[in-house]
């Protein structure tokens, strides 16, 4: 099966320094993978890499598009580049301030993907607008609210719907739960465990919490300074961890 | 002491070959921001000196001109520009609309339809329209190139969340030729429809911002709205109180403390025809 | 009867880093096949590698060296070495695993943890959620619990919710590890008629347990690591 992303010798270096290197893997639809590792390990870096918000040095991305051809993210005109990552893709920041526009309401911002690819229905674009929030567990009646007036992990679940509107089949996801309570994020990761299974979404999760990433992916892949020291299946790096880095790390979490 | 003369129309001839050159470029690409070297006018930011930089280079001595604001021929700001034409310049003036070859405005188009053999020189303040949502220059150059527009639909649709209806009255944005969303200058709405295929060339200059751009004769411009919140413009509930005209734009004027009011056609030279036609 | 199970010269050994390199070898060289219908317990001495021979199968451990092919359909599948995507869908369609412990996922209703399976294999939810309750009641789980995370329930009623995930769908292949651990009487007597019913449909069984009458009771025979 063709994949879906097929990243091959990813490297990203901002002049002396290394990013990351030499990174190769594919995603299938409906497949969650877990980007682990310390700060400065380079997942951030090689999140934004993927996701296209950065140039990589060398290596290349190739995505399959809708219509099954292959595309090279660094082939793609800008306007292209754009478009896709408007509709096809999504990305949830970590700051809920950075993916949402502050300054219009929920509503507007969960429409506004739909008004860049032309929706002129006013109505239509409302009551989908409130679908989503629904979706997210945001009471539908809070669609004309800032996001000021929301809550962090509101705020987090507005950046979520707001990605989803357009049905995007690859989702990029820095530190979804950051900063937030525990038990919010719970209701988060269960949102998107739902939504993942749901929509058949891929995903690429970058965090450096294990629990989340055993809760969220099926895949996982560890990285060090830049470098990718373990790649597999989720519980087999928990539970079988090959590499020296890699036992260190499932070894310091904390247990309650 | 020597009086100093003025090379015609004030601006030096290099300068005006620049404004003309982006005065081309605009009309080859309608509705397209042109940056251009704005003057220093001997006048402030804020007081049409893009209008003026306009004008200035495209003035020819036959040319006629006509200096409107806010619709009349009589108040300050008009009058200022149009002595300063005459002085530097030495070209003939009206304030009947359909005399005029060139005619500069500050916030309003005519009501008395254009022909061919005019140009309208609209004074813009702020050429941007995205620039509310976003205030990066660099972003919204992307966002014309692109044609990535829906964040003016995301104001429209906030408008009619928060107020029940758009709410904007003026400066209302528009598609031109089907391709650039442009800011067509704090023109009421209710003049919208008059850029759409009119035979008169439309240019806009903003002095502080230095941008020019331009609608060139017989050229689409929509109006920016919603399928089921259409496009609509002002109305009023009664008529011109001097000249009685049911179709023109109305100021409101306050006639005492008590809240006495009447309505009056903000384009006075429109105005007076109309009392002489019904005379 | 048709093998669906083969295990071919199997090595595992553990390295612990951080015990100074120290290895652990589990595996030097095991074979095995099991096949349809056929019930087999794997049976030795604690910490000889039981726990680990399961994982293995499922490919939560990596085999060392070897070959563990799983029949789907009629084609053969090694884990061994497998690409992620097909390990992952071997395990939606083919290879099902009760796991000792139930991992616990906060906010998720038990129904819905047993549900999952199905839910997986795009089987429709009402229809998902009607099975999973059907069997949270034949294992004497309150119906007042069923929308409630298990995080708060006791030990044996989560292992419970675990058995009952376990067998909310048919796997051609079925791993038990210790399923009866933790139950009292009635329970076991009724997760042992899970095994038997799996079995009667047809599917193989590789189980862990540590009672000798319940083991006997379903396995026809051993894998015996010594």
């Amino acid at each position: 099966m063709n994949p879906l992303l097929q990243v091959e010798g990813l490297g990203k270096t901002y002049g002396n320094r290394l990013g990351c290197e030499d990174v190769s893997f594919e995603l299938q639809a409906g497949e969650v993978l877990a980007i682990v590792g310390e700060s400065g390990s380079g997942k951030t870096t090689l999140l934004r890499c993927l996701s296209g918000h950065l140039q990589a040095s060398s290596g290349r991305v190739l995505y399959a598009q809708r219509d099954g051809r292959s595309v090279c993210l660094a082939d793609l005109s800008e306007a292209e580049r754009r478009m896709l990552m408007r509709t096809d893709w999504g990305f949830v920041h970590q700051d809920a301030r950075e993916g949402l526009r502050m300054g219009v309401s929920a509503g507007a911002n969960v429409g506004e993907r739909l008004m860049a690819v032309g929706a002129r229905h006013y109505g239509h674009i409302r009551s989908t607008a409130e679908d989503w929030l629904t979706r997210v567990e945001i009471n539908r009646e809070r669609i004309d609210d800032s996001p000021w007036a929301y809550s962090g992990g509101m705020r987090q679940r507005l950046q979520i719907a707001r990605n989803l509107v357009t049905s995007p089949r690859l989702i990029f996801m820095d530190e979804p739960t950051g900063g937030l309570d525990v038990s919010v994020q719970a209701r988060l990761l269960d949102l998107i465990r739902g939504l993942v299974r749901k929509f058949n979404l891929a995903a690429i999760v970058v965090t450096h919490d294990l629990a989340v990433a055993r809760l969220l992916s099926s895949r996982m892949m560890v990285m060090q300074q830049g470098r990718v020291i373990e790649t597999g299946l989720t519980d087999q790096v928990l539970e079988d961890p090959q590499a020296p880095y890699t036992q260190l790390l499932v070894s310091s979490v904390l247990q309650v | 002491m020597n009086a100093p003369t003025y090379n015609f129309a004030y601006l030096n001839e290099q300068t005006k070959r620049m404004i003309r050159r982006a005065i081309l470029k605009a009309v080859a690409v309608p509705g397209y921001q042109v940056p251009f070297a704005s003057r220093e006018m001997p006048m402030p930011y804020g007081w049409g000196t893009g209008g003026v930089q306009v004008t200035a280079a495209i003035l020819t001595p036959d040319d006629t001109l006509k200096v409107i604001d806010q619709g009349a021929d009589d108040t300050t700001n008009a009058v200022s520009i149009r002595k300063f034409f005459v002085k530097t310049s030495g070209v003939a003036t009206t304030e009947k609309t359909e005399d005029a070859t060139i005619i500069q405005t500050r916030h309003r188009i005519p009501e008395t339809p254009l022909t061919e053999d005019q140009i309208l020189v609209f004074q813009v303040p702020i050429p941007e329209p995205l620039r509310f949502l976003e205030p990066r220059e660099t972003e919204t150059r992307v966002m014309h190139a692109l044609e990535e527009y829906g964040v003016m639909q995301v104001k429209l649709y906030e408008d009619i969340a928060q107020y029940g209806q758009i709410a904007t009255t003026y400066a209302y944005p528009a598609k031109v030729a089907d391709r650039y969303v442009f800011d067509p200058s704090p023109i009421p709405k209710f003049d919208n429809p008059k850029l759409n295929d009119c035979p008169a060339l439309q240019l806009f200059g903003a002095g502080r911002e230095k941008r020019i751009y331009a609608v060139p004769p017989y050229t689409k411009v929509v109006s920016l709205d919603f399928e089921d919140h259409p496009f609509e413009i002002q109305t009023w509930d009664r008529p011109c109180a001097i000249c009685g005209s049911r179709k023109s734009f109305l100021d409101e004027i306050l006639t005492d403390d008590a809240g006495g009011q009447m309505f009056v056609c903000s384009d006075t030279d429109f105005c007076a025809r109309q009392q002489n036609q019904s005379a | 009867m048709a093998a669906v199970l083969k295990i071919e010269a199997l090595h595992k050994s553990f390295t612990l880093h951080q015990q100074g390199g120290v290895r652990i070898p589990v595996f030097e060289g095991l074979d095995a096949e099991v096949g349809a219908g056929e019930s087999v317990a794997v049976t030795g001495p604690s910490g000889r590698g039981k726990s680990s021979l399961l994982k293995l199968i499922y490919g939560t451990y990596r085999a060392s060296a070897g070959r563990i092919r799983v029949r789907k359909g009629d084609d053969w599948h090694d884990v061994v070495g497998a690409a992620p995507y097909d390990v992952l869908n071997l395990r939606r369609s083919t290879i099902g695993y009760v796991t000792q412990f139930l991992r616990v996922i906060p906010r998720v209703p038990a129904e819905v943890i047993v549900a999952e399976p199905l839910l997986e294999r795009g089987v429709e939810e009402g229809e998902a959620l009607a099975r999973a309750r059907h069997l949270l009641a034949f294992l004497n789980i309150p119906e007042r619990l069923w929308h409630l995370s298990p995080m708060t329930f006791s030990g044996g009623e989560q292992q419970r919710v675990n058995i009952a995930r376990g067998f909310a769908a048919s796997f051609p292949l079925l791993l038990l590890d210790e399923p009866t651990a933790s139950l009292d009487a009635d329970n076991r007597m009724r997760v042992m008629q899970l095994v038997d019913e799996a079995r009667s449909q047809g599917s193989a069984i590789v189980a862990v347990f540590h009672d000798e009458t319940e083991r006997h009771s379903v396995c026809s025979r051993d894998i015996a690591l010594n």
